[in-house]
């Protein structure tokens, strides 16, 4: 026996293939949202991974650097490292800021870090690492930005002297790198005109500028102006020990918040980007009803457009399924196309994206499997159709 | 008396119950012998398009008898259990338009009943492609419906009721689209056939070029059938 679905398709492919190649571009869209949300995810993990840190130090009740503002003294580091089992443990700040790259500004996540410890990054593309105290930077690709290249972080001018990727804030911003003295200043250092205005302000007043203690107005106006903060400290756990039970010690005797990696990527994942997670999942419902309505819509009309067909086709004996098995064979090769195409053209313009977008290929064959059951689903409505029509439509009459 | 091809007596068709019922036909009797090709006359609404779909297993007779070769298919119910495979392997149609399947080449549009009916596709493109020529169109064998002349597309039709050899054809106003010429040239085609397979063929139409044609003719009126002699003029 022939196939009556092949040999319909083969009769107008051009439409069929176009109509799969709009479905494609549909599917595609579809694909690449749940890339975005993997992307997200994967960052957030990524990120967790290539700061070679095992513990993040915080606040007290605060959720971490990259969820809620954390500040800690930067002396607190040398008391951690007293503690059994912390082998490494390093100041970290954190600030998502515009900076000025010639004439245009690009947003970043400023990462002020120590050379050598936990919270560089991993590895580089290309350059080097910070070697210099002052001035330098490790930026992200996703910056733009090239080696060599200057930006302008507050009143200082930077050069960037690595490349890194996949160091990207939760919400997408790139990361750079700069030493920690020089984010620490760029982050709580205020500008001349607040500097005096705070020392007249001082001066004024009678309790800080007593008469008879030498030095006293010195010294308060130096600690107003002098950074003293850090977001966090991240620290690397010696061998062989559990880093719970070392976030568990720092928690009980610094009274401070420890997150260990797992702890991190739970704030990450399940906290700080839900709300996008859940957005991109009633998106994702949403494409898919739609796209379950326009393969319905698609398969229903092109059954329509065959009612005498088929009225003719049951008048000589063809059998209820041979006909429902043709429209369910063309809504399927309907969706094995707009697969194909769907996941190609996502494939093409994932890194494209600002953000980074991940396609799984436990995506991709789960999507393949929804596809073919939005498919074989939407078929129904023009199968009934095409069962009722009945033989006599052909006579007339 | 040699037996009928087809043969209906009392062949009774009530659409409808009470006070609202109509009664399309209310006395049809027809014999027909094989090879033989009568016509079947009577103006709009006076039954035969009811009485085709009756004798094409599309309605159920509401009563009557319907025998096929001798073979009772209806009598107060139909007697086959399988009414699609009746209409497939017993009967062929021929429309007032060809209604060739547009995505089938001409052969598999002529090999398509075969193969439903069970028979393989090398088999079956081989009974198509005899019948095709048999109808002087096997030089289109691999075109595409579209690409034919509306009298090919009618030859093409014809070809595939024949397809499954059945007993009867039932030719719903095959000529009734085509010119004098052409529609004699279809008749003419019809009578070969109908020699060539013995196979009965009815004809309905209201055609005035044609109706001379024939040998026998019915006439329907009110739901019921008179028979006439033709002319049964040459081709």
């Amino acid at each position: 026996m022939i196939s009556l679905a092949g040999r319909d398709i083969l009769h107008a492919w051009g439409k069929y293939v176009f109509t799969g190649l709009g479905l494609g571009l549909l599917i595609g869209v579809t694909l690449s949202m749940a890339g975005i949300y993997r992307g997200m995810v994967d960052d957030a993990k990524v990120l967790l991974r290539n700061s070679g840190a095992d513990i993040w130090v915080v606040q007290k009740d605060t959720l971490g650097p990259y969820a809620e503002p954390s500040s800690l003294h930067d002396d607190i580091y040398r008391s951690l490292l007293g503690l059994p089992g912390v082998a490494r443990a390093a100041n970290a700040t954190y600030l998502t800021m515009q900076v000025r790259r010639s004439d245009e500004d690009v947003r970043v996540m400023v990462v002020g870090i120590t050379p050598g410890q936990p919270g560089e990054p991993g590895y580089l593309l290309a350059g080097r690492r910070l070697t210099r105290s002052h001035y330098e930077a490790i930026a992200d690709i996703k910056a733009g930005l090239a080696q060599g290249e200057k930006v302008r972080i507050r009143r200082n001018d930077y050069t960037v002297v690595g490349l890194t990727r996949r160091m990207v804030s939760s919400s997408g911003d790139p990361m750079l790198f700069i030493p920690l003295k020089d984010a620490q200043a760029a982050q709580f250092l205020k500008d001349n005109e607040a500097i005096r205005n705070d020392r007249a302000r001082t001066a004024a007043n009678p309790a800080l500028n007593r008469p008879g203690v030498p030095g006293l107005i010195e010294a308060i106006d130096a600690s107003k102006t002098e950074s003293r903060s850090v977001n966090a400290v991240l620290v690397q756990v010696a061998p062989g020990w559990p880093p719970a039970a070392v976030a568990e010690n720092i928690r009980r005797w610094k009274y401070l918040q420890a997150y260990t990696v797992a702890d991190m990527e739970d704030i990450l994942v399940s906290k700080l980007i839900s709300t996008s997670a859940r957005q991109i999942g009633m998106f994702l419902v949403i494409l898919a009803i739609v796209s379950a309505a326009i393969v319905s819509f698609i398969i229903y009309t092109m059954t329509l457009s065959k009612v005498r067909e088929i009225a003719v086709l049951k008048l000589i004996g063809t059998r209820n399924r041979t006909i429902a098995g043709m429209i369910l064979q063309q809504a399927l090769g309907l969706g094995l196309i707009a697969f194909v195409v769907g996941k190609t053209v996502a494939t093409l313009w994932a890194p494209h994206f600002p953000k980074y977008v991940l396609l799984e290929p436990g995506d991709a064959i789960r999507g393949f499997f929804a596809v073919m059951a939005i498919c074989a689903l939407a078929s129904t409505l023009a199968i009934r159709t095409a069962l009722k029509v009945d033989p006599a439509e052909a006579i007339g009459g | 008396m040699p037996q009928a091809a087809i043969e209906i007596s009392g062949l009774r068709k009530v659409y409808g119950q009470g006070d609202t019922a109509v009664e399309a036909l209310k006395e049809v009797n027809m014999r027909i012998q094989p090879g033989e090709v009568v016509g079947l006359i009577g103006p709009s609404g006076s039954g035969k398009s009811t009485l085709l779909k009756c004798l094409g297993a599309v309605t159920e007779p509401t009563a009557g008898e319907i025998r096929f070769n001798g073979e009772t298919v209806y009598a107060n119910g139909w007697r086959v259990g399988d009414i699609r495979a009746l209409r497939r392997d017993r009967i062929g149609f021929v429309f007032q338009a060809p209604y060739l399947i547009p995505f089938l080449d001409v052969t598999d549009n002529v090999a398509l009943l075969p193969m439903l009916a069970g028979r393989p596709n090398a088999e079956a493109r081989a009974r198509a492609l005899d019948l095709l020529t048999a109808l002087d169109v096997a030089h289109r064998a691999r075109a595409q419906v579209s690409q034919l002349s509306g009298g090919e597309q009618q030859r093409v039709a014809i070809a595939r009721a024949l397809a499954n050899q059945p007993p009867v054809i039932l030719a719903d106003e095959p000529t009734a689209p085509l010119d004098s010429e052409r529609a004699l040239t279809v008749v003419r085609i019809l009578n070969q056939m109908a020699q060539q397979y013995r196979t009965a063929i009815i004809v309905v139409t209201h055609d005035e070029k044609i109706i001379p044609t024939f040998r026998r003719i019915y006439h329907i009126r009110d739901g019921r059938t008179y028979e006439e002699a033709g002319e049964g003029r040459a081709f």
